[in-house]
């Protein structure tokens, strides 16, 4: 499980309008995309000291390419990073006030707690 | 030496600003009665008459991320910028830019990793909504310089709740040594029961009402005897999966001190959260 990379997904779109809207209009070639190019560089540190080893697994992948919040709930993705860029890409699609939030909590209503570990 | 002149401790509710500017149609119908809260609120903080805020709140994945995470940390900057692209988007947040209080900053590091907290510092911090929302409720024309001190209530592995009460009694004692005679508010933010991307979020009520109404009655009489026996890491996902920035009102709590009542405390239960307010005056100054 790479659940840090999968955060690490969450995160660096959620904090770029173009890439919010880049992963609303083609989530499978972004994710591709950015897993080549992306995924193995460090936030910190210049373009050539990358890391060499991080890649999602196929069930991460899948889930993050059909935009499946519900399977990345379980994957133990950090909730708080996939409601937020979630509510980015959908909220616009939904007439009512938090539309989007009430029906992202009713997919996930057959969990109680202990929810999956986000333990990264 | 200076005096701690309040000791302030609230939710931090990012709806706050955009319901309290709405009109017409988008104002929604709590709107009102939380903005004339909020403005009482905000009187406990007026008659304190403080020279120099420390804020403590919770980074939310902005600045701090999972490849370097600390787990507390002071600013030490000459100034902050504030607010983030996705609070903008989401939240209607304003940009904001705040001035720091370096010496104060400087003064609460050293003595606090002499204390034994092995705080991390930035001298370059911008400060997010668990900050900027307590300054937009509680002195919106952000005049005051500011020691932000972040805490980690987000990714696991966490520092316990009883580090974070030692953390505020701490910081409680380390302000009223500081040399000088600056007026200093001590304001922490965090959260009672809260859920956020889980099934019980955005609920008619915080997922956990009844932790709710216990948590007030901990904060509200400084009963951290009763909190800490009760609260644990493990414990905190029950009543909701956000529920870990309670550990900031027990840092609060510490900063208060055990067993001392709150000056002032108000609720307000919203859609989806209980809203939160306490003040404490240890000099007296404020105090009605």
């Amino acid at each position: 499980m790479s659940k840090y990379l999968l955060n690490k997904f969450l995160y660096t779109i959620d904090r770029d309008p173009e890439l919010v809207e880049r992963y609303r209009a083609d989530p499978r070639g972004t994710v591709a995309w950015w897993e080549a190019d992306r995924a193995n560089v460090i936030l910190n540190c210049p373009g050539g000291e990358r890391s060499t080893w991080l890649e999602f697994t196929q069930a991460e992948r899948e889930a993050l390419a059909t935009h499946d919040y519900v399977r990345l709930f379980e994957l133990g993705a950090h909730n708080f990073l996939t409601l937020t860029l979630f509510i980015a890409l959908f909220e616009r699609d939904y007439a009512e006030p938090l539309g989007f939030q009430r029906e992202y909590a009713s997919r996930l209503r057959h969990w109680t707690v202990p929810y999956p570990d986000i333990a990264t | 030496m200076a005096t701690v002149a309040a000791v302030i401790a609230s939710t931090h509710h990012p709806f706050y600003y955009r319901a309290s500017r709405s009109a017409g149609p988008d104002r929604p119908p709590f709107a009102d009665e939380w903005v004339a809260k909020i403005e009482t609120f905000r009187r406990t903080l007026t008659r304190a008459r403080p020279d120099v805020l420390v804020m403590v709140g919770s980074d939310h994945f902005h600045q701090l991320w999972l490849d370097n995470m600390p787990q507390f940390l002071i600013g030490k900057a000459p100034y902050y910028d504030a607010n983030f692209y996705n609070e903008e988007r989401e939240f209607g947040l304003p940009r904001m830019f705040l001035k720091g209080h370096e010496e104060l900053s400087a003064y609460l590091l050293r003595e606090g990793i002499d204390a034994g907290f092995d705080l991390a510092f930035s001298n370059e911090l911008r400060i997010d909504h668990s900050i900027t929302c307590p300054l937009i409720t509680l002195r919106p024309e952000a005049d005051l310089p500011i020691v932000p001190i972040y805490t980690n209530i987000f990714a696991p592995p966490m520092p316990p709740p009883r580090r974070f009460v030692e953390l505020g009694r701490t910081i409680r004692q380390l302000v009223e040594a500081w040399p000088g005679e600056q007026r200093v508010a001590i304001i922490g933010t965090g959260h009672l029961s809260l859920e956020l991307g889980g099934p019980r979020q955005f609920g008619p009520h915080g997922p956990d009402p009844e932790f709710d109404r216990k948590a007030i009655g901990w904060i509200a009489s400084g009963d951290l005897g009763s909190a800490l026996a009760e609260v644990s890491l493990d414990s905190l996902w029950e009543p909701g999966n956000a529920t870990h920035g309670f550990m900031d009102f027990m840092l609060m709590m510490g900063a208060a001190g055990a067993n001392v009542q709150a000056d002032y405390t108000d609720s307000l239960d919203l859609f989806h959260t209980m809203e939160a307010y306490f003040t404490w005056y240890p000099d007296g100054t404020g105090a009605p």
